[in-house]
């Protein structure tokens, strides 16, 4: 095809379009190729850094992010594993509480124990002292009544000491062995 | 023509595009040159304030800078080309899309309204540059002889055929891309601005010169239909640019791709 047109051109007095001007060509290739250099050396790179730094910027910030997530996260951690350390103390605090409590409830009933048999024994002791002293008191004084009430009967004088007190003894020991025999069959009866 | 128009109607042509210089004497400066070199002008003007702050968080002028070249780099180059290599041809693609463009876009904007590209020599040395590079790589790629396989022996062709298959290729993919690249261009900027003169001047003629009230009318609808032409020019002046760029990419990633 460019064969063919390009004859043309000789013949006619119309400009063939598909001639080049040598000029157009030079300014096209110096004007191309100052744009090509001008681009690479200033916008391209210029435009690239601004790429860059927005995905730093952008991936900077998921970093922040997960960083922010992550220390949430141990904070949370750290708070459970506290939380569940306190629940444990607190639950150990309830069980000592209740140990010592047991303890302590078994020391007093124990404590009672010992002194209401204290107190019983004392009881006791005391009861049996002043019923030997009332014995022996009323020993003496019976012993005497009677000797006293029985000489009015009797209306004599029983002189002889030794006989009247033996018959004062003789009187106790019967006196005395039937009381028991009498208490003996009241406990069993 | 309709009898009784006094003077005859000469449409434009090819003597349409030969223009004076602009100062007499100076016969390299004329109309192209001087709408080329506002071109380079306002293109490193414009891109120089748009990534001079390289910010993170880009002006509007930053933002617009940033459109463009984003387009070319990735709607055009890795999308051609493949993202391991394109950024290397980023620079010239940019370049010769953008002064593409501008000359383009020019033929719309009154008053400088003539398209560079219709004048073939802008043409040729951009349709050279292409081919120039798209083999310089390819040929540094896969060596001169592996170069010259990749290009004219398609992988699956029976070898029977290769005395047909290598000359064809060998035409289509040495020959013929700076040729129809440059025609391509060239022949769509030149009619779109004889169809324009057509449409503007015939009206013109109409309405002026042929003294008949009829023939105003169909005059003044000659030229909204001129102004409907211009808009589609329009289109057609970014759709060539594109075109343009596109192909350049497109032959680079073939001559450097590693298979078919």
């Amino acid at each position: 095809m460019l064969t063919m047109v390009l004859p043309l051109a000789t013949e006619g007095e119309q400009p063939n379009p598909l001639l080049p001007h040598t000029a157009e060509i030079i300014f096209g290739f110096v004007f191309l190729v100052l744009l090509a250099i001008a681009f690479a050396k200033f916008f391209v790179p210029r435009f690239e850094k601004a790429y860059a730094d927005r995905t730093a910027a952008i991936e900077g910030g998921m970093d922040a992010a997960k960083q922010a997530q992550a220390e949430a996260k141990a904070a949370l951690d750290k708070y459970n594993a506290q939380l569940a350390e306190a629940r444990q103390e607190a639950a150990k605090i309830r069980e000592d509480a209740r140990e010592q409590g047991a303890q302590i409830i078994a020391e007093m009933r124990e404590q009672a124990n010992a002194e209401s048999e204290r107190i019983v024994t004392h009881a006791r002791t005391q009861i049996d002292a002043e019923r030997a002293q009332a014995v022996a008191s009323l020993r003496a004084e019976v012993g005497t009544m009677a000797t006293t009430l029985a000489g009015r009967i009797v209306g004599e004088s029983l002189e002889d000491e030794a006989r009247q007190r033996r018959t004062v003894e003789r009187f106790l020991a019967d006196l005395e062995a039937s009381e028991s025999a009498r208490q003996a069959v009241g406990t069993d009866g | 023509m309709i009898a009784g128009v006094p003077t005859e109607f000469t449409p434009p042509g090819p003597e349409s595009f030969d223009l004076p210089p602009i100062i007499d004497g100076v016969s390299w400066f004329t109309k192209p040159v001087l709408v080329s070199a506002l071109s380079v002008v306002v293109i490193i003007w414009f891109f120089w304030g748009a990534s001079r702050k390289s910010a993170i968080v880009p002006s509007k002028l930053q933002f617009a800078g940033e459109l463009g070249y984003n387009f070319v780099r990735n709607s055009i180059a890795r999308d051609a080309i493949g993202s391991a290599e394109h950024m290397k041809y980023v620079p010239y693609l940019c370049g010769l899309f953008f002064f593409i463009l501008l000359n383009n876009v020019a033929a719309t904007i009154p008053l400088i309204q003539f398209p560079t590209f219709s004048h073939i020599g802008w043409a040729y040395v951009a349709a050279i540059m292409s081919w120039v590079i798209y083999n310089t790589v390819g040929i540094r790629k896969h060596g001169a002889w592996g170069y010259f396989k990749h290009q004219t022996m398609p992988a699956g062709v029976p070898v029977w055929l290769m005395p047909l298959m290598i000359p064809i290729e060998f035409i289509s993919n040495i020959v013929v891309r700076p040729i129809s690249l440059s025609l391509r261009l060239f022949a769509n900027m030149f009619a779109g601005h004889i169809l324009l003169g057509v449409f503007v001047l015939g009206g013109e003629y109409l309405v002026f010169e042929t003294g008949n009230i009829a023939l105003a009318g169909v005059g003044i609808v000659t030229w909204l239909m001129g102004l409907a032409i211009a808009g589609l020019e329009l289109f057609v002046q970014v759709i060539q640019t594109y075109i343009f760029v596109v192909l350049t990419a497109q032959y680079i990633g073939s001559a450097i791709s590693e298979e078919h």
